[in-house]
């Protein structure tokens, strides 16, 4: 048991302040929590983990799990214009280039969003001001952070529409959102993220709102964008096919913590806890038996008031009783490393964890 | 955007005209099917059969319906004559009929009184929108403040307190108590302090009534912006906050405020007849509250449409500034 949290802190949740890190970006034990009347919401609680530029993580889990608040509190926008709301109670380190942002100044802050840190949000119609045309909105970003007059502004709106393959630029930039289709809208948004060339772009959930043939179309844009630029991306979602097309990196969560994280292809071929199981039997698979092609995880996403005591996915875990000594519902397990730059938060033994994905679960995905 | 303006006029056009009509027909013809003849109440109930027949004739009362109905159309614009029973009564253009229970045209005391009350409600509106938008702006930016309670509690009273009492207790303390202001209405043209001091009272009573309801819309309406998602993106952009609140959230704050003022004011240029008659300004809405007391239909008549006008204008006023507002309008 004290094994466990020993070796966990030790690699897993690094906590305490502590110099600068290497990383573009790195989190470190962040915790977002919200008093309402019914109690603490602990949207996050405890959550690390670093980015370098050019790479890709893709932030996974259900809803509720945490991902949003984590996007929203790296771009401090947990903090931001709260007008007389309880205010989000947040912890931990969130450096960004050597700037450590949740203890910066407000200003500063706001001055990096937009241009060293800009976010891609789910539904671009809602995102983006009904009343202002796409070139306003795209012009205003980056007059923001640019003197430069409203001529070139424009020059520079167009140019982004035209990188990010919308037709006819030059005339698209004076149309309103609503004269977009949605997946249009979700370039222009994409190109206003851009405008700063940012080196930090959160998308949260940039495909859920779209038809399934735009989909693709946009997750090859973020990427070829990436490449260009050579950005770091944070990719937020529910859908693991969109990590698998995008992420270099992989971080399962449930319940506002970590309890996977590794690089792509081992979160993909070697998961090694219960939850990341569940999710992959998730998708559906066409080649498989009508009755087979969709095995989901029981019960619902745990609260984030009352969090199961021990494992918060205990209450769903097939696997529960296995750990001896009611392990699984007593003590929170940390996350262990489990092969190189993978670790996963589970009691079961290493073992048992490869026995059951490699004899019960693989087969049947 | 021209074709939008050129179709909403039109219609509005229209609409005055099917206005004119409904209203006529109702002042008119209603009386008529409820057996009350209007000649007599025109003259008196103990005058002679002889002078009620002359009045019927004069006013063509004997006439159908559509006759009359175009007789009144003609004398807005050509003027009419009204002769029979041995005299004649010239009403020159444009005429809206005659009230010969006062003895005078319709047209002249509307234009008497229309300046009264315009002045009333758009001075009214002026400090209304300054003080309710400020006000719910302010509430909803420090929702659940102090000031927040404080000023929905004076907003709770300024839409629950009639305006008979805000108006008497403005009076007892300013006019007869603290004797700041004389309590008489002058006319603009004859001295703008004079018509100033007078006005000051009635603009702000009729001013408490709305710029509670406004504080209260403004206050729900930023609310429910500042939860939007684009205002999100704004502050990821790195806008500063005042341009957030000032540019992106007031932009769409306005779009319920004007369909408000739109309807206030042209209800309120018909006449406000409680503010007019608390501080004896000398408006259309005591015109047509003595027109109903002494059952002088034609003013009724006069007053009824000069308000149809008001709100009509208004409204067309208000859905072009939409247009201005919000692109979505213009296109469908």
């Amino acid at each position: 048991m004290t094994e466990l949290s020993k070796s966990g802190a030790a690699v897993g949740e690094p906590t305490g302040t502590s110099p600068a890190p290497s990383s573009f970006l790195e989190v470190r034990d962040l915790k977002v929590h919200f008093p309402t009347d019914d109690g603490l919401v602990k949207s996050v609680d405890g959550l690390s983990f670093k980015l370098e530029k050019g790479k890709t993580l893709g932030i996974v889990g259900e809803s509720g799990s945490g991902k949003s608040v984590t996007s929203l509190g790296i771009m401090g926008l947990h903090t931001a214009g709260q007008y007389g709301k309880r205010k989000a109670q947040i912890s931990g380190e969130i450096w960004l280039d050597g700037t450590e942002l949740l203890s910066a100044d407000p200003d500063e802050v706001r001055k990096l969003r937009g241009r060293q840190m800009s976010m891609i949000f789910q539904d671009p119609l809602s995102a983006l001001h009904p009343y202002y045309t796409i070139g306003q909105q795209i012009v205003e970003a980056y007059r923001t952070h640019h003197d430069v007059d409203k001529k070139a502004a424009k020059r520079r709106a167009v140019e982004m529409l035209e990188r990010v393959g919308i037709p006819q630029p030059d005339k698209r930039v004076d149309s309103y959102p609503h004269e977009f289709s949605g997946g249009m809208r979700q370039r222009a948004m994409i190109a206003m993220s851009l405008v700063n060339n940012p080196e930090l772009l959160i998308a949260d959930e940039p495909t859920t709102a779209l038809d399934v043939t735009v989909q693709a179309q946009i997750l090859d844009l973020i990427r070829d964008l990436q490449k260009e630029f050579g950005s770091a991306v944070v990719v937020i979602t529910h859908d693991l096919g969109v990590v698998a097309e995008l992420a270099d990196d992989i971080l399962v969560m449930y319940g506002g913590r970590c309890v996977e994280r590794g690089p792509a292809e081992k979160v993909f071929y070697e998961p090694r806890h219960p939850y990341t199981w569940g999710l992959l039997g998730s998708m559906p698979r066409l080649d498989r038996e009508q009755q087979d092609r969709l095995i989901p995880v029981k019960g619902s996403p745990p609260s984030l008031i009352n969090v199961p005591s021990g494992c918060a996915f205990n209450p769903r875990c097939p696997y529960a009783d296995i750990p001896k000594d009611d392990l699984t519902r007593t003590v929170r397990p940390e996350l262990t490393e489990v092969g190189s730059q993978h670790w996963a938060a589970c009691h079961m033994s290493q073992e048992q964890r490869e026995r059951i994905w490699t004899e019960e679960i693989a087969p049947k995905l | 955007m021209l074709a939008y303006l050129i179709r909403r006029l039109f219609a509005a056009a229209v609409m005055l005209v099917v206005i004119v009509m409904v209203v006529f027909c109702i002042f008119f013809l209603v009386p008529k099917w409820a057996g009350v003849d209007i000649a007599t109440s025109f003259v008196g109930k103990q005058a002679d059969p002889a002078a009620v027949e002359a009045v019927r004739q004069k006013l063509g009362l004997g006439d159908p319906i559509y006759a009359q109905v175009w007789e009144f159309f003609k004398g807005i614009f050509v003027g009419r004559t009204y002769s029979g029973g041995g005299d004649v009564t010239q009403c020159s253009a444009p005429c809206f009929g005659y009230s010969f229970r006062s003895e005078q045209a319709v047209w002249p005391v509307l234009t008497d009184r229309f300046p009264v009350t315009l002045g009333l409600a758009l001075g009214a509106a002026v400090l209304w929108l300054i003080l309710g938008v400020a006000a719910g702006v302010l509430s909803a930016l420090k929702r659940g403040s102090f000031w927040d309670r404080g000023a929905m509690v004076v907003a709770l009273a300024g839409v629950s307190l009639p305006i008979y009492f805000t108006g008497m207790l403005s009076l007892a303390i300013f006019v007869f108590g603290l004797k700041l202001f004389d309590g008489q209405y002058v006319p603009l043209e004859e001295s703008f302090t004079g018509w100033f001091g007078g006005m000051i009272l009635p603009w702000i009573t009729l001013a408490f009534l709305y710029a509670a309801m406004y504080a209260r819309i403004t206050r729900a309406t930023m609310l429910e912006i500042l939860g939007e998602d684009y205002i999100r993106t704004a502050r990821a952009k790195g806008l500063k906050e005042q341009t957030v609140i000032g540019k992106h959230a007031m932009r769409s704050t306005m779009t319920p405020i004007l369909t408000m003022l739109g309807m206030d004011l042209g209800a309120l240029i018909g006449g406000a007849i409680l503010t007019e008659t608390t501080f004896s300004l000398p408006g259309l809405g005591q015109a047509v509250l003595n027109g109903i007391k002494t059952q002088d239909l034609p003013i009724i008549l006069g007053v009824t449409l000069i308000t149809s006008v008001a709100v009509l204008v208004a409204n067309l006023v208000v859905d072009v500034l939409y247009a201005v507002i919000d692109p979505r309008v213009r296109l469908s």
